[in-house]
């Protein structure tokens, strides 16, 4: 975190004044490492077996937050006789279809009939399943997987347990060292497991906190720049199950708890985008969406780009070139392109690899062959443009332009926006029903300076909503689902309440309470801790004062923060039979967007790998999985093809473990950093991270160069040997690994060759996000060869290893 | 006269001339909790347009600027260290971090040697060179007892660290510790800044944390007190700081005493040798 969120480690720092004991969990010692008190080593990709472990030390030492549990989580929850745990499949789920390596969850749904044992003893109760599930997940287990010692674990467990219950609570934090795996959605389920079990969600200082990758990530999933999502994290509606809003509705989401309310939401977006045109006699323009047909993700389009069927690409503030697995097979897909539009600060490698880049150099492709129109649009800063960035705590903060772009420069706003005017344009007119959906969009934000730039203002008050005389909402609450209001992202809803920007306040700390609500603004509705109702007991009092955070007076819940919850409704109301939406939850159910008002730890659907997190080894391993037969993830997405061979599990090829990582200094892909001075000079150059006794095993020296090899190329690095990168003792036996830096490449001042060329593409097939945290390769003195003589080692080696041939 | 060239100074602009000077302004820099962001680095260049150092991998770490220079006024050292567990088996890995400065000396050597009055002592109390007078003539290089001011090679001027004179006088701290996300780098009255790191320090030995040390705060070492000091955990030299600076000025009167002895001596025996032709 002090590595990669320098600014928001200050927090952290803040809590180690304060007192906290802080672990650093990360296969190397980092500037975070350096400030905690504790640093773990770890094996990338052995995470679900400490965070399994922690489980199952919190159960069988009857750790767990008792009335918390029974009453905020569905522990007590009866599950399907023929569900089949991993215990007794050998690592598979009950519903597993080898052949499509997909489950059916329909064995995952609770049980008909008896839903509930509150003593919580039912052998099919969720959790005595969790108890059975979780026994294998040992101190002993954490050892021989992950390489931690066992007083390590100890101390670690006796910490959390002693910092979590009623008067104390313990915060995780990630980033894509979770993410970025085969199995990364269940590695933070194991978390969500862990903290319901000891009541640190919707508390103070409790919770599951993300880092996302850069500014506004949060938001672009607000008000996504996913393929399978609209606003709002409602779903994308599908070609093949879904006709029109009803059947669409009847299969989105929940009829009971907030998402009950899903067809305000819906209509609400539709008017937001169609306006006048949308009208309940033509379902509110709900076949103007776009329909899914099956994985349109970044990587599955790369993988389509290669094989011809896709023409034109637009790339916005992204360098897929660098940034992405498999680097060599990004390039060969802009290759294939008809057309690409880059919109960037700099030329970065996405733009110019026609002219230079690892396989121009190696003479395998040259300029003259590669036909892609290459359209680079400059693109203006942040500093250069109004709008919100979204941060993790779902805080929106407004930031004004402080400067105009310069020359051709312009806000990605202003481009879709006028490119969309342009379309619009040239359609006008057009009788043609495929243009409707353009020809009907609410096109028609107010013009502002020389450039005619869209109010960004105007853009977020659309996203606010409002009413039909045109008033903004209060909140998400007042959508209708009859047409009579528009909201462009109603979890946004309330963000320009009262015709004011909300996200523009900035009342210092000093002059409020220590939550700070005006800040900014936080969605939903200005909450800053998701799910607070669980800050109080089942009556609703608080667990204890020095964790009080809302809690009911007799009359409505008040407190430090805007409760999220019904206001006024009381911790005794139970819901009449055949209550909708939020009514359906009693006064006592924290986790009111769940249509059970109970937190998960066993999840009956929305997952399409397990209701449970299970350990799986990363797909290039060098051990085998000691916790069941399954080795890996048995739905991660494989794409053997030219290209993108995978290095066999074990063996002596391609030995060593290969994580990827960022640096405090470089940005990401390098786009904002490795073409400016300031930052160039602090990381010059792209370097390796290895052990003495690694460096030692293969004659590295350090400051000299070294070349990692993996079965989809060989890239060289300069060796940096540092007793911060410890050799693991894992399997009974010591694994090496080797740390490398993403962020360089062939454009820019600091340049130098991508780690991410080495990595395959496999995905986690719950969000199709590549593994690039654990990875196998070989590491040797030297540079990489030059020229044909590059293809020529990566092809022995493979022939070593007994892979394909491309 | 004394005070002017060594020991400790009650108010260091107004021995400078300066006639009710505001308080004497420093920075304390708190390596504890300096997490090696770098953002001291980047800021300082940004506000005062100085140029990159270079790009060079130096294999120091993850310090890649390498030492204070005429285009490195703030200059974060990284020390990665190895030392047996203080609590359980085996070694235990440390990695010390902490941003360098000019030192703002109650006696600056350079300022002291500068023929041309280029570098001056501020009314806060800092030491500034005044790029338009400096000749380059390079005395002050010679003279910092830190190896701080440099001359940078394509001008042939001497610059350094400013404590952003153009920025402390309209009210605002400088660009470094304004960037510092974990106040590490901390700006304000001199005093304060002392009272604030004896409570650190205590805090600190509290905590067990007994290598920490406060350096450059005593006005009794060798420069009379830094105006920039810092809390360090472990021995300066592990960190690239010399353990016992001392301003090359504190010597001028033995050294006047010296020649002047000298200059007695000669005069005497020129004297005797014209009685001895006598």
């Amino acid at each position: 975190m002090a590595e990669c969120h320098p600014v928001g480690f200050q927090w952290v720092m803040e809590a180690k004044a304060r007192g906290a004991r802080i672990f650093h969990v990360d296969p190397r010692f980092t500037r975070t490492s350096a400030m905690a008190h504790r640093h773990l080593p770890i094996r990338p990709g052995g995470d679900i077996v400490l965070l399994g472990a922690l489980i199952n030390h919190v159960l069988s030492g009857g750790h767990d937050f008792h009335e918390y549990v029974l009453r905020y989580t569905n522990a007590a929850v009866i599950l399907n006789e023929n569900f089949r745990d991993t215990e007794d499949l050998d690592g598979l789920f009950s519903g597993y279809d080898a052949d499509a390596h997909s489950y059916d969850p329909e064995t995952w749904a609770y049980a008909d009939g008896e839903h509930r044992d509150e003593t919580l003893r039912h052998p099919r109760c969720v959790y005595q399943v969790l108890k059975r599930h979780f026994a294998r997940y040992t101190p002993e287990m954490v050892e021989q997987v992950c390489g931690i010692s066992r007083r390590d674990f100890a101390e670690l467990a006796d910490a959390i347990v002693a910092n979590s219950g009623p008067e104390r609570t313990t915060a995780w934090v990630y980033s894509v060292g979770w993410t970025q795996h085969t199995v990364g959605v269940q590695y933070i389920r194991t978390a969500s497991i862990l903290q319901l079990l000891l009541g640190n969600i919707g508390r103070p200082g409790g919770g599951i906190l993300v880092l996302r990758g850069h500014a506004s990530i949060q938001g672009s999933t607000d008000i996504p720049t996913l393929f399978n999502l609209l606003p709002g994290y409602l779903p994308m509606p599908n070609a093949h199950h879904h006709e029109d809003l009803d059947t669409y509705l009847e299969r989105a989401v929940g009829d009971t708890g907030f998402w009950g309310r899903k067809r305000s939401y819906m209509v609400s977006l539709l008017k937001a985008w169609w306006g006048d045109a949308a009208r309940e006699d033509n379902d509110f323009c709900f076949d103007h969406l776009p329909r899914l047909t099956g994985d349109h993700g970044t990587y599955q389009t790369v993988l389509d780009q290669i094989d011809g069927k896709v023409k034109g690409y637009f790339l916005m503030g992204e360098n897929p070139a660098v940034g992405s697995a498999a680097g060599r097979l990004q390039r060969l897909g802009l290759t294939s392109l008809d057309w690409l539009v880059v919109r960037d600060l700099q030329l970065i490698e996405s733009a110019t690899f026609w002219k230079e880049g690892p396989e121009i150099e190696s003479g395998e492709w040259t300029s003259e062959e590669i036909g892609t129109e290459v359209f680079f649009l400059p693109a203006a800063s942040y500093v250069e443009k109004d709008g919100t960035f979204t941060n993790t705590q779902r805080l929106l903060q407004w930031h004004h332009k402080a400067l105009d772009p310069p020359d051709d420069a312009r806000s990605d706003l202003w481009f879709m926006y006028h490119l969309g005017l342009r379309i619009r344009e040239r359609l006008a007119g057009s009788g043609d029903p495929n243009d409707r959906p353009i020809l009907d969009l609410t096109w028609d934000y107010p013009q502002e300076g020389p450039h005619r730039d869209p109010s960004a203002e105007a853009v977020l008050r659309e996203i606010n909503g409002y009413d039909a005389e045109g008033n903004t909402l209060s909140g998400f609450t007042a959508l209708k689902d009859d047409g009579s209001t528009a909201c462009g992202c109603w979890i946004y809803s309330g963000c320009f309440t009262g015709d004011v920007n909300q996200t523009a306040r900035r009342r210092p700390g000093s002059e409020q309470s220590w939550v700070a609500p005006e800040w900014g603004w936080a969605w939903p509705a200005n909450r800053r801790i998701l799910y607070n109702r669980a800050s109080a007991d089942p009556q609703g009092r608080p667990w204890s004062e020095r964790k009080a955070y809302i809690w009911w007076d007799g009359e409505q819940w008040t407190g430090h923060d805007v409760p999220d919850f019904e206001k006024t409704k009381p911790p005794s109301y139970e819901p009449p039979p055949g209550a909708t939406a939020e009514a359906a939850l009693a006064g006592t159910d924290p986790f009111i967007m769940q249509t059970d008002g109970k937190g998960w730890l066993f999840v009956p659907r929305g997952l399409v790998d397990g209701p449970l997190p299970a350990h799986y080894e990363p797909q290039e391993s060098p051990v085998r999985n000691l916790l069941y037969g399954q080795q890996s993830n048995p739905t991660r997405q494989l794409y053997p093809r030219p290209g993108n061979r995978y290095n066999p599990v074990g063996g002596d090829v391609y030995p060593y473990v290969v994580t990827t990582y960022r640096l405090t200094e470089h940005h990401t892909a390098g786009g904002m950093s490795r073409f400016l001075p300031y930052l160039s000079e602090l990381q010059p150059e792209m370097f390796c991270e290895v052990s003495p006794e690694l460096a030692a095993e293969r004659g590295l020296v350090h400051g000299d160069w070294a070349t990692i090899i993996s079965a989809r190329t060989a890239i060289e690095a300069r060796v940096l040997v540092t007793d911060r990168v410890k050799p693991l003792r894992v399997h009974r036996r010591v694994i090496h690994q080797v740390g490398l830096p993403f962020h360089w490449g062939s454009a820019g001042i600091a340049r130098g060759d991508s780690a991410n060329d080495l990595l395959p593409i496999v995905l986690d097939a719950n969000t199709h996000i590549q593994e690039s945290k654990a990875a196998t390769c070989d590491i040797q003195p030297g540079r990489r060869p030059q020229g044909p003589a590059l293809r020529a080692l990566v092809r022995r080696y493979r022939r070593m290893a007994g892979i394909p041939e491309d | 006269m004394s005070n002017s060239l060594y020991g400790p100074l009650p108010d260091v602009a107004e021995d400078a001339g300066y006639s009710d000077p505001p308080e004497r302004r420093g920075f304390f820099t708190d390596t504890s909790v300096c997490i090696g962001c770098k953002a001291c680095e980047v800021a300082c260049k940004e506000w005062n347009a100085v140029p990159d150092d270079g790009f060079t991998l130096t294999g120091m770490s993850y310090d890649n600027t390498g030492a204070l220079g005429a285009s490195t006024w703030r200059h974060v050292a990284f020390v990665e260290q190895t030392r047996p567990h203080q609590v359980g088996d085996g070694d235990e890995t440390r990695w010390l971090m902490a941003s360098d400065v000019c030192k703002h000396c109650t006696h600056a050597a350079c300022l002291d040697v500068c023929p041309t009055g280029a570098l001056i002592r501020t009314e806060f109390g800092t030491v500034v060179v005044q790029e338009d007078i400096c000749n380059g003539c390079a005395y002050c290089v010679a003279a910092c007892p830190y190896g701080v001011i440099d001359r940078r090679e394509d001008d042939g001027r001497a610059w350094k660290c400013t404590l952003c004179y153009d920025r402390i006088g309209d009210g605002l701290e400088p660009a470094c510790a304004k960037a510092c996300p974990t106040d590490s780098i901390q700006y304000g009255p001199l005093d304060e800044l002392r009272e604030r790191a004896a409570t650190r320090l205590t805090a600190l030995h509290e905590e067990g944390v007994t290598e920490a040390r406060l350096y450059g705060e005593d006005e009794n070492d060798g420069v009379g007190g830094a105006g920039a000091f810092f809390l360090l955990l472990d021995e300066p030299e592990v960190y690239g700081l010399p353990p016992d600076p001392v301003v090359t000025t504190r010597d001028l009167p033995a050294m006047w005493r010296w020649a002047g002895g000298a200059a007695l001596a000669l005069a005497g025996g020129a004297a005797l040798s014209f009685l001895g032709r006598r």
